[in-house]
């Protein structure tokens, strides 16, 4: 009864400065909405990061060929052939007993066009070349038709499966299935058999850093590419060539069981530098250690996000401070007054206890709202980006496209656990000193 | 409310207050007796810097003797804790500023009600009873009106309700009336005069001999010291009918 009387008499003191109590929450909300914010955006950059880990397979390791530096300076009668080779990949698949299966992947790009439709200019998109397993290791699914079978690469037939976006628009209106893809580069006709479905983009691998993307991707049986391409390809860029020698872009190692998966990765990278231990053109990738990365890399974040939160709210909690202290200083005949009238010291400072953490509770239960809001402003925004000025959106990095920021449900009874406490403690000193106040000097004063 | 063996509403012997600086000490109240009887009605005068508002103070419990004693009912002052004085001052002491001190959120009648709320004793009771006190000082009307809304007159009589809702000892009023016209001057010290009929011990400080006349007793101080204390030799009375007109004035002014 009497703490209500309080909470209702501090109500009204902060409603006589409407304007000077409104811009001493704002600090207050700014900094809880930002808590809640950062880790929303925080939490959904590193669960968009997981994902993208995760879609390359725990129990995978991924050996990428690198291509070396030019060092042969314009001489073309030596190439030199880098990167995995089928030795390396025979060689893994034989003597590691913890290995499941091995994928042998050589990707192209290359220009597709369909024939039957001249409408529509040849597509810069990627050839791959792979094992009918492929699609079973990256978890592929098919939308019509089927994927490459063990038939079709023993035979070495000319037959191709087609993404889904490379579909639609090589195909706008006909159905692809039965079709001939016709690669201008190579004069070569694949056969369409199966179209997949969309395929999220996964993380980036092998030095690159850009997110992979497969939605331009034609997949052939790797031993028709190997009897109709070669190892070597011809690049024509202005007036020269370039030719470079490679067997495999990339072997896809599927390990039994995901605790297999670090001692199978040290097996791997012995077996391929057995020769050459500095060797510089292969790369390998273990998706289950970026994943153990990616969750301290979180953690980092997250404790990087909080700090500026806590910055913002310490720089809220000031602002208190230091309107409470004027308003002491203005109010300082009512302290008198309220003292010469039974006041004990302990009230007064109840009195501007109250007051402040009015303020801060206003701005933290505010603050909370406005940052419940916090993806839905970001799905605007990132609208509004995307329509608005697309030159922009472009320079926003996969991540930030493709992420949900994702309210941390414990950031909210954190973060108006905080804003309270930024009102006790920045409160405190002001209502001291306003209980200290001789009561005569205080009824004096002007 | 006749006192025939007449009740002390406080006993003060041989008060002192210093105030040390650093240079010297200033000896504010040098050795000051005498005892106040319920329902008396007292001046205190004297010359500037006389020790004036120090003794008020005192007796306002706001602050301690630095030698003596103050009795207040059976308790002596001059041992009490800042958190006892606080207490005191709550329940037993009625306090009127000559600039009314009224709180400039609250309403009359809350402003009326502000020692109980320090007290703890606020319930229904009480806002009845600060509603009648609004009402006896003729401002029944303007019960949830703000400080800013009234006179000067009226606001005094606010504060002058305020200092009488947690039955005070006495009232201390410290140059109650120096804000104000000699209207409404008027209006006040007739309204002291009938809460004096009425029994309350009422002490004021003031300097103007046409207010100390209204007293019943003058203590006048010099250089710490009291100088004169006796009773007033032409008590300047309000009759009956003077005060009911001037409180009928008073009230027809709030009407405005
Ligand atoms: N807080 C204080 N500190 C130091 N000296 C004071 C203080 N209060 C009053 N005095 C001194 O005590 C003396 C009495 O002051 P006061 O009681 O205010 O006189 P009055 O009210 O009669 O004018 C004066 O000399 C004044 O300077
Ligand atoms: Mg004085």
């Amino acid at each position: 009864m009497l703490l209500f009387r309080t909470w209702k008499l501090g109500i009204r003191s902060l409603l006589l400065h409407p304007m000077r109590s409104a811009l001493t929450v704002l600090g207050i909300l700014i900094g809880v909405t930002s808590v809640i914010w950062l880790l929303a955006i925080s939490e959904g950059i590193s669960k968009e990061f997981q994902k993208q880990i995760e879609d390359l397979g725990a129990e995978n390791i991924i050996i990428r060929s690198i291509q070396p530096p030019d060092e042969s300076g314009g001489n073309f009668r030596e190439i030199k052939a880098f990167g995995v080779s089928r030795a390396d990949y025979n060689m893994i698949n034989r003597t590691i007993s913890t290995v499941q299966r091995v994928l042998p992947i050589r990707e192209l790009p290359q220009k597709f066009a369909y024939t039957g439709n001249p409408n529509v200019k040849p597509i810069n998109g990627r050839l791959v070349g792979c094992t009918p397993e492929y699609s079973e290791v990256t978890r592929l699914v098919i939308s019509r038709g089927h994927f490459l079978t063990s038939q079709e690469c023993e035979s070495k037939s000319s037959v191709c499966v087609i993404a889904a976006q490379l579909a639609s628009i090589l195909f706008p209106s006909e159905d692809p299935i039965n079709k001939q893809i016709f690669l201008p580069e190579k004069k070569e006709y694949f056969k369409i058999v199966g179209v997949l479905q969309p395929r999220n983009a996964t993380a980036a691998i092998g030095g690159s850093l850009a997110a992979q993307d497969f939605s331009l991707d034609i997949y052939i049986p790797i031993s028709t590419m190997r009897m109709r391409m070669g190892d070597q390809e011809t690049k024509r860029t202005g007036g020269s060539f370039s030719i470079k020698s490679f067997e495999l872009s990339q072997i896809t190692v599927q390990v039994d069981t995901v605790d297999d998966v670090p001692k199978t990765a040290e097996l791997v990278e012995a077996t391929l530098r057995a020769k050459d231990p500095d060797r510089q053109d292969i790369a390998v990738v273990v998706p289950y250690e970026l994943l153990e990365q990616a969750k301290t890399t979180r953690l980092m974040f997250m404790m990087f996000m909080c700090l500026i939160a806590a910055i913002s709210l310490v720089v809220g909690g000031i602002g208190i401070m230091n309107i409470m202290l004027a308003t002491v200083t203005e109010r300082t005949r009512e302290i008198g007054v309220r003292r010469a009238l039974g006041a004990k010291r302990s009230d007064i400072t109840q009195q501007f206890l109250v007051e402040t953490i009015t303020l801060s509770v206003v701005g933290g239960l505010t603050g909370i709202l406005l940052g419940l809001l916090g993806p839905f402003v970001f799905e605007i925004a990132r609208g509004g980006l995307e329509s608005f000025a697309p030159n922009l959106y472009g320079l926003v990095p996969q991540v930030g496209r493709d992420m949900n920021p994702e309210i941390v449900p414990a950031s909210i009874p954190v973060s108006f656990f905080i804003s309270v406490v930024v009102g006790v403690m920045f409160g405190l000193y002001p209502a001291m000193r306003a209980a200290q106040m001789d009561p005569i000097e205080a009824l004096r004063h002007e | 409310m006749n006192a025939s063996p007449k009740k002390m509403a406080a006993i003060i012997s041989g008060l002192q207050k210093h105030y040390v600086l650093k240079s010297e000490t200033v000896r504010a109240l040098r050795g000051v007796s005498f005892e106040v009887p319920e329902g008396d009605y007292v001046a205190i005068m004297g010359p500037s810097g006389s020790g004036k508002s120090t003794l008020l103070n005192l007796l306002g419990c706001l602050d301690r003797p630095t030698h003596g004693s103050f009795l207040l009912g059976d308790d002596d002052v001059a041992t009490m804790t800042d958190d006892e004085l606080s207490a005191i001052r709550a329940s037993r002491i009625g306090f009127v500023f000559q600039s009314y001190n009224l709180i400039p959120q609250l309403s009359v009648v809350e402003n009326i009600e502000v020692p109980l709320y320090y007290k703890g004793t606020l319930n229904s009771e009480s806002r009845k009873r600060s509603i009648g006190l609004a009402a006896m000082v003729g401002l029944g009307d303007r019960l949830g009106h703000r400080p800013t809304q009234l006179s000067g007159g009226q606001q005094q009589r606010v504060a002058i309700a305020r200092s009488l809702v947690n039955d005070p000892y006495f009232i201390l009023a410290d140059e109650a009336t120096g804000n104000l016209d000699s209207v409404t001057t008027e209006e006040i010290l007739a309204l002291f005069q009938r809460l004096n009929d009425e029994g309350r011990t009422i002490i004021m400080v003031t300097h103007e001999d046409e207010v100390s006349v209204h007293a019943k007793r003058v203590i006048r101080l010099r250089d710490g010291e009291i100088q004169v204390d006796e009773p007033i030799k032409n008590r300047q009375v309000f009759t009956e009918e003077q005060i009911k007109e001037i409180s009928k004035n008073a009230s027809s002014e709030s009407e405005e």
